[in-house]
């Protein structure tokens, strides 16, 4: 009971995590029709320069903690924001192309990182409450697992509420659904596009400083390993739903961790078998439109 | 295609063969003399890359896939031959006969995976394609990584030892016999990539990616005919995959990766969507490339820029992804569309033969 | 500026296509400044891709100006924001949107013409919190109609208003298109050629997206052969428009 209990919770701990990644991704997709294969760099850029920051301030101190994740944020969404205007608006409608300059920026981002801060993990310190655990219902539960859990719920709230209760989020829920409509409306939905991107970004950012919490460690490829687990949740979910792959995020990650505990260590197998199933029985993914 | 074509490329062909028997140095591109063990290893790396290539330009330049997952046959053709020939072969069969066997087994094997994973894949189409293949991908990455069943040995991969082949392919001697080898699977993966693409069912493939409707009206069902083109390019990528082996007396997880099906996919975009002869030469240029700039990364030039210059530049792959990125936006259709836009309307390069 | 005999929308020579096939093939027509121009054809001919042309909604070439200036270059929010207001075939309402916030979003002035809209279609207001997706075909072209009128327009392009429509809804729309060309010209496509009639003063006939007939509508309508000819349904003014173009479309 307390095992099942512990891969619940640190489940959706993970879940989390692959929220901050995938709402971005799924928003992204929805709108624009663009895989972003950038996105893990935005996360990883965002833990780097969070880390770098936050230990400048204060290593393993709640403040040093704060700053970091307000970095990470900014850093993602600056990284998002020039990916869109640099790259992607200039491929206007061609998708394919889209993709693949994200998958550029990928590739040669991941290698920059490398080129500065090493190909090996860095290991960061913890403020010293998160190291510890606490008891519920006999299951010891990392600390880590909670400020996870809180973080993305609360980015999940502010990201729903932005949708619901502004001119932008109307214009964003809008042209997900169909964007030719929303330009012949008389609307610039091109701004829109950097919002989003703005959005995810700043999701994934924070997903980066939150993952070296998670992992103890921020590396060069963090968000690239991360970025293959999200574009399963994405999908699992349903591209576009924002509410998919919050669902799917935690889903996933609960069904991850069993399957590594109970079944030997299979879970990432497990995952990628699962999408393979939710596809073949529903294409447009859980809470997803049918897909044109 | 006109004869005089046949004729050029036989010949490029025969000159390729030639190399290891000739002293030609290309200062800044080979690393030696073309007779060097060093640059003919380099250069049937790239062969096989250049085949890798041609066989994903079947899959994305003719049947418009967008298949995130083509390295899943590469790596199946490594392991399948690495696994058979370690581990499944008795040890008494001459090693010849064991490494024809293995071949054949192997192939035998890519053909089943490369049905399977289509035929699901295929179910779906656009993005979600995409991102399905990735996921098998993905799952066969897992899968040699953690040393499943004890055969694919982890990270550290499986390495062929020279009691599993013949001797002629053994060692730095017999460079040039690998060396033929990769070209004679370069050869012959263009000979399939040209027979399919040539087919009645390449060209529906075609048609179908331009406009699925209109198949459809034929009374064909894309799904078929795609599903033909995608198990012939896996099978095709397969071959290539054995020749690595073969090369690399082994195979590595990293030939199943997401990062290296993004590197073929780079290549095939480089070289020019839709050209064969644009898969050939991104596969080789970008080889080319790819040893040069980290030799050049690892040059006193280098090292005495400061670290604004010098960390990117030390970069290989940084400067692949931006030039990428830069071709992508400004030179659609890559080195072959460039190279048909320069000399635009001579004899055949107004109609076919891309 | 204007002269009061000038064309609000010159088209000169369009030509568009869709994913490589073309539909509309060198197209030349006029609108009126002041009241409907109906944009006839059988289905399946570019009525809607002309439409779609002239707002840069899909690929085209050739002169498009609008009260004499060219908007064939802008992008479509561009246009549409000159004073050209949409209602696309099939309404493309937000059917997850409230129809409260669809038509917030249609909104492009200051002061939107609410109290029109809510005379025009009492039954919005009592379900402005309903999810647009939940709504009756005929509420849904409400909505898309009510998406146009909230707006002053200089032009509003119509297709296909009544398609799918009970009679009884037929009739209400049609009374809604002609209070609204009162204040705006209108460029209209429509099938039901009773409410072509109705409201239309020019006709421009389309048929394998090209121009094969132009001029003023009663004189076409009367013409039955022209009508047989050009649409395939001779007398027949309270025709049906069958989902989808049929083969035997035009081979009576
Ligand atoms: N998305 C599309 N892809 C391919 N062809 C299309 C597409 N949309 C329309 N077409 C083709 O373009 C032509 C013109 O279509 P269009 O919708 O403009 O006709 P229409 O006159 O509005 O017909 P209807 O009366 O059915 O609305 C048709 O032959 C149609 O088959
Ligand atoms: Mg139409």
């Amino acid at each position: 009971m307390n095992t099942v209990i512990l891969l619940l919770i640190t489940g959706v701990g993970l879940g989390a995590l692959y929220f901050l990644v995938a709402s971005g991704l799924s928003l992204i997709y929805g709108l624009m029709h663009v895989l972003n294969f950038a996105h893990g760099a935005f996360l990883t850029l965002g833990g780097l320069l969070g880390w770098e920051v936050g230990r400048r301030v204060g290593d393993g101190t709640w403040a040093g903690l704060i700053v970091s994740m307000l970095v990470g944020m900014a850093v993602g969404a600056l990284f998002a924001v020039v990916t869109e205007l640099v790259f992607i608006r200039r491929l206007y409608n061609r998708h394919i192309e889209q993709v693949l300059v994200t998958v550029g920026l990928g590739i040669a981002s991941v290698a920059l990182f490398e080129g500065i801060w090493g190909t090996d993990a860095i290991i960061t310190n913890k403020v010293p409450w998160l190291r510890g655990t606490t008891t519920v219902l006999g299951a010891r539960i990392p600390n880590h697992i909670w400020l996870l859990i809180s973080v993305a719920a609360l980015v999940l709230a502010a990201i729903v509420l932005f949708l619901r209760y502004t001119r932008y989020g109307l214009i964003i829920r809008a042209g997900v659904e169909n964007r030719t409509m929303v330009t012949a409306l008389g609307i610039d939905v091109r701004k829109s596009f950097t919002l989003v991107f703005a959005i995810g970004g700043a999701a994934a950012g924070l997903g980066g400083v939150l993952a070296s919490v998670y992992y103890g460690n921020v590396s060069a490829h963090q968000g690239q390993s991360m970025l293959i687990y999200a574009f399963i949740v994405t999908v699992i979910g349903g591209l576009g739903s924002l509410t998919g792959a919050a669902i799917a995020s935690v889903l996933v990650a609960v069904l991850q961790q069993f399957a590594n505990f109970y079944l030997g260590g299979t879970g990432d197998l497990i995952i990628v078998l699962a999408l393979a199933g939710v596809l073949l029985v529903r294409p447009s993914g859980l809470m997803g439109r049918k897909l044109s | 295609m006109s004869r005089i074509k046949i004729v050029l490329g036989a010949l490029l062909v025969l000159f390729a063969a030639l190399l290891p028997r000739l002293n030609l140095s290309i200062p800044g591109v080979l690393p030696g003399p073309t007779y060097t063990p060093g640059t003919l290893q380099i250069l049937a790396y790239a062969f096989l890359i250049a085949a890798l290539a041609l066989s994903y330009h079947l899959v994305f330049g003719v049947a418009g896939l967008l298949s995130f997952g083509h390295a899943l046959f590469f790596g199946a053709g490594a392991y399948g031959l690495a696994i058979i020939l370690r581990r499944l072969l008795p040890a008494e069969l001459p090693p010849g006969t064991g490494l024809l066997i293995a071949v054949l087994l192997t192939l035998a094997l890519s053909f089943v995976v490369a049905t399977v994973v289509g035929s699901v894949a295929l179910r779906v189409t656009g993005i979600t394609f995409a991102m399905v293949t990735l996921a098998f991908a993905q799952a066969m990455n897992v899968l040699v990584r953690r040393n499943t069943g004890g055969i694919t040995g982890g990270e550290e991969g499986v390495s062929v030892t020279s009691a599993m082949v013949p001797s002629f392919l053994i060692g730095v001697r017999n460079s040039a016999n690998l060396y033929w080898i990769a070209l004679a699977i370069l050869v012959v993966v263009y000979l399939g990539t040209l027979w399919i693409e040539r087919s009645r069912i390449g060209t529906v493939a075609a048609a179908a990616r331009e406009n699925e409707l209109r198949v459809r009206v034929l009374g064909l069902r894309p799904y078929t005919v795609r599903l033909f083109v995608f198990t012939a390019a896996g099978v095709l990528a397969a071959i290539a995959g054995m020749g690595m082996v073969l090369l690399q007396s082994g195979t590595t997880p990293r030939v199943t990766s997401a990062d290296f099906t993004l590197t073929i996919l780079v290549i095939v975009v480089l070289g020019g969507v839709g050209y064969r002869w644009g898969a050939i030469v991104g596969g080789m240029i970008y080889t080319l490339l790819d040893k040069r700039l980290s030799d050049l990364a690892s040059s006193d030039l280098i090292a005495s820029l400061p670290g604004v210059l010098r960390v990117p530049l030390s970069e290989p792959v940084f400067i692949l992804g931006m030039v990428f990125v830069l071709v992508v936006m400004f030179i659609p259709g890559g080195i072959a569309g460039l190279a048909e836009r320069i000399r635009p309307q001579t004899e055949e390069s107004a109609h076919g033969q891309r | 500026m204007a002269s009061t005999t000038q064309p609000i929308l010159r088209v000169e020579g369009l030509y568009a296509r869709i994913s490589g096939q073309q539909v509309v093939e060198d197209v030349s027509f006029s609108v009126a400044p002041t009241g409907v121009t109906a944009l006839l054809g059988r289905n399946g001919v570019g009525k809607s891709s002309t439409i779609k042309a002239i707002l840069g909604i899909i690929e085209r070439d050739g002169t498009v100006e609008f009260d004499g200036e060219r908007i064939d270059g802008l992008r479509t929010d561009r246009i549409v924001r000159r004073g050209i207001a949409y209602v696309p075939e099939d309404r493309e309402v937000f059917a997850s949107l409230t129809v409260e916030e669809n038509l917030t979003l249609a909104v492009r002035q200051a002061e939107p013409n609410r109290a029109l809209v809510d005379e025009l279609f009492p039954e919005l207001r009592t379900r402005s919190q309903q999810a647009a997706g939940t709504l009756s075909g005929g509420q849904q072209q409400m909505v898309s109609l009510a998406r146009a009128l909230l707006n002053d327009n200089r032009l509003i392009l119509v297709d296909e208003p009544t398609k799918g429509l009970a009679p009884k809804l037929v009739f209400d729309v049609a009374r809604v298109l002609k209070a609204a060309a009162e204040t705006s010209p209108m460029l209209l496509v429509e099938q039901n050629l009773t409410v072509v009639r109705e409201l239309a003063q020019d006709v421009v006939v389309l048929s394998g997206g090209r121009v094969v007939h132009r001029g003023p509508a009663a004189e076409f309508l009367d013409d039955e052969r022209l009508v047989e000819r050009h649409l395939g349904v001779a007398g027949a003014e309270d025709h049906h428009t069958p989902e989808g173009s049929g083969p035997d479309g035009g081979a009576r």
